[in-house]
């Protein structure tokens, strides 16, 4: 039977394993295809197979779609280096010719922006930590550790990704408010540090881990501390970082429960801020737009950092809905 | 943690017998799905001292199991399964019209009434409408850019990653971002769209839901791109170029090849677009409230009114296990699909 080297090639050989449970495929802008552009999608059918567009004409239609869908986050870039006026100024400035990076270190000051924003990454970093904790512990119970009741326990898990948190709001903030966490970070973070999905996945995932390398980690010793920190959790790290990343965006995007369970600045998130900002009124538009590209900007990172998990974390997310 | 690893070693070596033990099922058992109760089934020792040791074993690994799931059941049971229950309870008793007054029990005749009632049946319509104006669209354009940005061009990165980039907004920013636009005197959709002054047009009772939607689809479109394009991507090459040989054009190609490769990611990406705008609550929250005149009162959106601006506990739940309902419904076939789906991946 296998020794230490054995398990340890096996480790390196299952490397590539590790995102089965994910499902749509990786890399979602990589792949370069040749041929013409073939199947436009909808309206005109073309029945000429020699005479693919012309070049021009492909970089018009991308052009024209990269303006429509880009211009919403473009102006809001350009609105938020202008002032008041250049932003209500006719025929529109469409393009910040002096900018004024003022307008952000005013969403700071003035709009409590800072406090959001700490909140959120207070909230969100918590959330996140939490989820993987509880979900990796659970998900290695349920797919490797033998107990009674298993499988009732691991459906009643299962059975909570059917309950949207919109359907329970109204019991869940009396409880909020009866263990006295309203206006709380206890009340934005607790009802979250359990999560269906990734309890699932993970499971899954782990059930998937070869049966050889359970086989040498036990005739090499370990226990299941050991198992999970040294083998299944390296070998599952592609996932793991997926749901962290999708964990991370529902956090940090929440909406509904936050504005449910607080009504103060010092433990309202960004989300919320932003309802606050809308209030500000015409005079500070410039704000709005400042204000919105920073609570954005997070995620925006994140997800520059983290290309290539986007596809099998959206997908995880996708579960939830 | 427990050491069942070094108590297996030592069974080991007692040929044969060890392996039915229970304590080494965890580690030895072939996949946990088809475990059912082990701890039952270890009565294979006979030897009293390995009996013991071997439920000693059982018990911790127990305890270990319960230890390590514990904390989600616990959040689980307070924060979901608790509040389903009493939710479907609340919706026993009607809140009085004044505050402070004991609401009371009236049994089911709270939700046959509310159930039937004009309002909620304008309002499950309304959320409908918002399904059918978001979803489609959403698919369709989502397949006609991944189609688009699928080519071998020159800077096509840029065009993907322009066409992904709304994945990053959340609700609230994509809604505050219209909320700019679509703002009736600085707003510069309102200025090109000719609707500068007066209400504007989150306000009128026509064009606010299709406002909200677009804004919804603009959101969600990086998404689906994203989606699509990976779909796109396992679309294996040598199938159209055999169609492509075989004389066939673009347009029939993309509908004889890639649509039906595609159909798995289409439905998967329908059922989750048909969940979200269920729970869409945060672009009616930011952009219209519910108006004009009740026109964007989708079903999320009057829980909320009902349960924070009306303080009717009793309706909100009601409708709350309304929404629960439709959505248990939808979730049901987006696990069916998605068990087939794993399925097929893994077979």
């Amino acid at each position: 039977m296998p020794a230490r080297e054995t398990l340890q090639e096996q480790s390196a050989a299952a490397g590539g394993y590790g995102g089965s449970g994910g499902a749509t495929g990786k890399g979602g802008m990589g792949g370069r295809r040749s041929g013409a552009a073939y199947g436009r999608g909808h309206n005109r059918s073309r029945s000429r197979v020699r005479r693919p567009m012309t070049m021009g004409a492909r970089y018009l239609l991308l052009a024209v779609l990269a303006i429509v869908i880009g211009f919403p986050i473009y102006i809001t870039v350009v609105n938020s280096l202008l002032t008041s006026r250049q932003i209500a100024a006719r025929p529109p400035v469409l393009f910040p010719v002096h900018p004024l990076w003022g307008d952000f270190a005013a969403a700071f000051s003035q709009a409590h922006l800072g406090i959001y924003l700490r909140n959120s990454a207070i909230v969100t970093i918590l959330i996140v930590v939490a989820e993987l904790v509880t979900s990796v512990l659970a998900g290695y119970a349920f797919a490797f550790l033998k107990f009674p009741f298993r499988r009732l326990l691991f459906m009643a898990c299962i059975a909570t990704m059917m309950v949207p948190m919109e359907a329970t709001i109204v019991p869940n903030r009396q409880t909020i408010v009866a263990l006295g966490w309203f206006n709380s970070f206890p009340a934005l973070i607790v009802p979250f540090l359990a999560s269906g999905v990734g309890i699932f996945l993970f499971r899954q995932a782990f059930l998937g881990v070869p049966r050889d390398l359970r086989d040498a980690a036990r005739l090499d010793g370990y226990g299941h501390w050991h198992f999970l920190t040294r083998i299944v959790i390296p070998l599952n790290r592609p996932l793991i970082a997926a749901f962290a990343l999708y964990a991370f965006m529902s956090a940090w995007n929440q909406y509904l429960w936050p504005l449910i369970v607080t009504d103060t600045n010092s433990v309202r998130t960004v989300q919320i801020g932003l309802k606050q900002l809308e209030g500000v009124g015409l005079n500070h538009f410039n704000l709005i737009f400042a204000g919105t590209l920073l609570a954005a900007l997070p995620i925006f990172l994140l997800l520059i950092v983290f290309q290539r998990q986007l596809v099998r974390g959206l997908s995880a997310g996708a579960l939830k809905g | 943690m427990a050491g069942t690893g070094s108590n297996d070693g030592n069974r080991s070596g007692e040929s044969g017998v060890g392996d039915n033990t229970c304590g080494s099922g965890a580690m030895s058992g072939s996949t946990g799905r088809r475990e059912v109760h082990g701890n039952s089934g270890g009565n294979g020792s006979r030897k009293g001292g390995v009996r013991s040791l071997a439920w000693l074993n059982a018990v911790r690994e127990a305890g270990l199991g319960y230890l390590w799931i514990l904390p989600a059941l616990v959040v689980f049971g307070v924060f979901v399964f608790f509040p389903l229950l009493k939710a479907v309870w609340l919706g026993f008793f009607e809140t009085p019209p004044f505050p402070n007054l004991p609401a009371h029990f009236v049994g089911l005749s709270q939700y046959a009434s509310t159930l039937s009632s004009a309002i909620f049946l304008h309002s499950l319509w309304r959320t409908v409408l918002f399904v059918i104006f978001t979803v489609p669209a959403g698919i369709v354009l989502g397949i006609a850019l991944a189609t688009l940005a699928h080519q071998r061009l020159a800077g096509i990165r840029v065009f993907r990653t322009i066409f992904s980039s709304t994945v990053a907004t959340s609700t609230a920013v994509a809604s505050v971002i219209f909320f700019t636009l679509l703002d009736p005197q600085v707003g510069l959709f309102s200025y090109w769209l000719g609707q500068r002054g007066g209400t504007g047009i989150l306000a009128n009772p026509t064009l606010a839901l299709p406002a909200v939607s677009v804004v919804t689809i603009w959101q969600n479109i990086g998404f689906t791109f994203i989606l699509m394009s990976a779909a796109l991507q396992s679309v294996p090459d040598d199938l159209l170029e055999a169609a492509r040989i075989d004389g066939a054009s673009n347009w029939f190609r993309f509908r004889t090849v890639t649509l039906p490769l595609l159909s798995p990611t289409v439905f998967f990406a329908s059922i989750i677009g048909i969940i979200g705008s269920f729970q869409a609550f945060g672009q009616i929250d930011l952009l219209t409230q519910g108006g004009p005149n009740n026109h964007t009162l989708v079903l999320i959106y009057y829980i909320y009114q009902a349960a924070y601006t009306d303080s009717n506990y009793g309706l909100a739940a009601v409708l709350s296990i309304a929404l629960f309902a439709i959505l248990l419904v939808l979730t049901l076939v987006q696990f069916w699909f998605f068990e087939r789906r794993v399925f097929y991946a893994g077979s």
